[in-house]
């Protein structure tokens, strides 16, 4: 068996199979500062998602839901595609509907994104979560979320850049698309990308995936989508998974996904320097009242304190039996 | 005419000897207690979430997610007790101008040698420091704490006000919790402190040395023996 599946749409072996992604692989830990080198590196991973192609079937929703065995909540239609309104801890994945006119042709263009977490080189939300080994990142390029270690903090919706996280409000753990670790540890892709009927989803190697992506740039170049490029932000590291876009130059037109998505200054200030001028701080002051305490004397009520206590005492006491 | 700023419901002095004051009422030390304990339920609780190295003290409250449950309610308790606990004590803190003395006399403070600086109300510039340091950061904690309180407030406000909010609520802990080192190192460094939250009342040689000016005026206004 290879180390990492290269597509989604081989099917599975009948024979039971074991896990091919175990707590030898990962990389990253939350809360965690000494984790073992993994042994080996697996082939990095990535879905691929190429919006050009999409028809906005919602298959890869369903069969997300199915899979994970979810049950989002029935909702209620208001106008729009988008359905349910947003990601959710039933709804891993969501087909975002946008209407967007191009300025430069006048035409109506029918953009749909299909949004869930983008499974980043450098996670804000692993690094913002306080609680040991609630997210971890495999040496595939996975991130996870392990929910016997959640608590529920919410911590990792602050450390996101792409808003994906959500807390249960039933069992108060965070919930999003593990990219189906638990496909890709017996050799499978992840259920939406085996659904998709159009290959708008496709799944590999980061470096398959990416020469994919290069031809469908080039054939959405040549047919006039001269902006048309690959989703893959530098500033969290590169994520694996990816999207085409026809209007590369303007992400944020799709449903406002991030120009250049980092882990928020405020998040990397509370995680970082607050972190260590803090403890630093809090020693220092302990540290001065130990030391002033064992060096310094104590301050001690002195017998003359007592007298001159009484002595104003008293004199008060006379002045007011004396008139 | 009207009482000294200083002078609080409950303090007078007993004759003795050898001679007593009472400086806190029963209803002031349960509260002060109540701030005191849920202070440092939060300082646990809270530490606990801010460095991996101390997420162990969530074991003393029954693991990571009641730990998260509990620490926002300890708060909520925490800035109720001490808000009643602030509004009997706020205007005996109000600062004066002999605490400018004190201030920069404070080489003689940590000496230990008070009879070279001015003499002291009820509370001295370094204990009015701390109530109003805490009484600030209590205000900043609970409200930044309920912007991060996710399992009630989590509709109410944007992610990146979330962001803000937690990282002044971590150094807002940091900052309330030196403060708190510093009270609590301050109440056994001046020796026969503590008695004064524990019996309320401290010894006349006490209130003559640290706060004389307090001792003086309850003298002057005959607040002794008051039951007598």
């Amino acid at each position: 068996m290879m180390d990492s599946p290269r597509t989604a749409v081989s099917n599975p072996p009948v024979q039971p199979m074991e896990s091919n992604l175990t707590e030898r692989d990962l990389i990253r830990r939350s809360a965690t500062s000494e984790l073992p080198t993994p042994e080996r590196q697996l082939t990095p991973v990535a879905k691929l998602i190429d919006v050009s192609k999409c028809i906005g079937c919602k298959a890869c929703q369903s069969a997300c839901v199915e899979w994970n065995d979810t049950h989002p909540e029935i909702g209620a239609n208001v106008g729009y595609y988008t359905n349910p309104h947003d990601l959710t801890e039933d709804m891993f994945t969501l087909m975002r509907f946008t209407e967007w006119v191009n300025p430069e042709t006048d035409n109506l263009e029918w953009l749909i994104r299909k949004d869930g977490c983008m499974h980043c080189a450098d996670p804000g939300c692993l690094k913002a979560c306080p609680a040991p080994g609630a997210i971890v990142q495999y040496s595939n390029g996975i991130v996870d979320f392990v929910h016997e270690n959640c608590i529920g903090c919410g911590y990792c919706i602050k450390g996101c850049p792409f808003n994906i996280p959500r807390i249960s409000k039933v069992d108060h753990r965070a919930y999003k698309c593990t990219l189906c670790s638990d496909r890709v540890a017996v050799g499978q892709g992840p259920a939406c990308a085996k659904a998709c009927p159009t290959q708008a989803i496709v799944f590999g190697t980061k470096e398959d995936m990416k020469k994919h992506a290069d031809d469908r740039i080039a054939d959405l170049k040549s047919r006039g989508y001269a902006n048309a490029g690959l989703y893959d932000p530098p500033g969290v590291g590169g994520t694996h998974v990816m999207y085409v876009l026809h209007h590369n130059d303007k992400p944020h037109i799709y449903a406002d996904l991030p120009d250049d998505p980092k882990i928020s200054g405020v998040v990397q200030a509370w995680k970082g320097v607050t972190k260590y001028t803090g403890l630093a701080a809090m020693g220092l002051v302990a540290a001065g009242a130990i030391l002033h305490g064992v060096f310094g004397r104590a301050n001690r009520v002195q017998p003359e304190d007592e007298e001159n206590a009484e002595k104003l005492v008293d004199s008060a006491a006379g002045h007011r039996e004396d008139a | 005419m009207s009482e000294p700023w200083d002078v609080e419901s409950d303090d007078a002095i007993h004759r003795g000897p050898p001679v007593t004051v009472d400086r806190y009422g029963r209803g002031k030390r349960v509260n002060h207690w109540i701030t005191a304990c849920s202070l440092i339920l939060l300082l646990l609780s809270g530490m606990a979430l801010f460095h991996p190295s101390l997420f162990f003290l969530t074991g003393l409250f029954g693991g990571g997610q009641n730990t998260r449950m509990l620490h926002p309610w300890i708060g909520v308790v925490l800035f109720v007790s001490f808000y009643i606990f602030f509004f009997q004590l706020w205007k005996a803190n109000l600062f004066t101008k002999a605490d400018m003395g004190w201030f920069t006399g404070i080489r003689d403070v940590i000496g230990g040698h008070e009879e070279r600086l001015p003499e002291m109300g009820k509370y001295n510039a370094g204990q009015k420091v701390i109530f109003w340091a805490m009484a600030l950061l209590i205000i900043a904690l609970i409200a930044t704490g309920i912007l991060i309180w996710d399992q009630y407030f989590y509709d109410y406000t944007s992610i990146e006000t979330k962001r803000f909010a937690v990282l002044i609520h971590a150094v807002s802990a940091v900052l309330i919790i030196c403060v708190f080192i510093v009270h609590v190192y301050a109440a056994i460094w001046t020796r026969g402190t503590i008695r004064a939250m524990t019996r309320g009342s401290v010894t006349g040689g006490w209130a003559w040395r640290h706060h004389r000016k307090w001792l003086r005026e309850l003298a002057g206004r005959g607040r002794i023996d008051p039951a007598e």
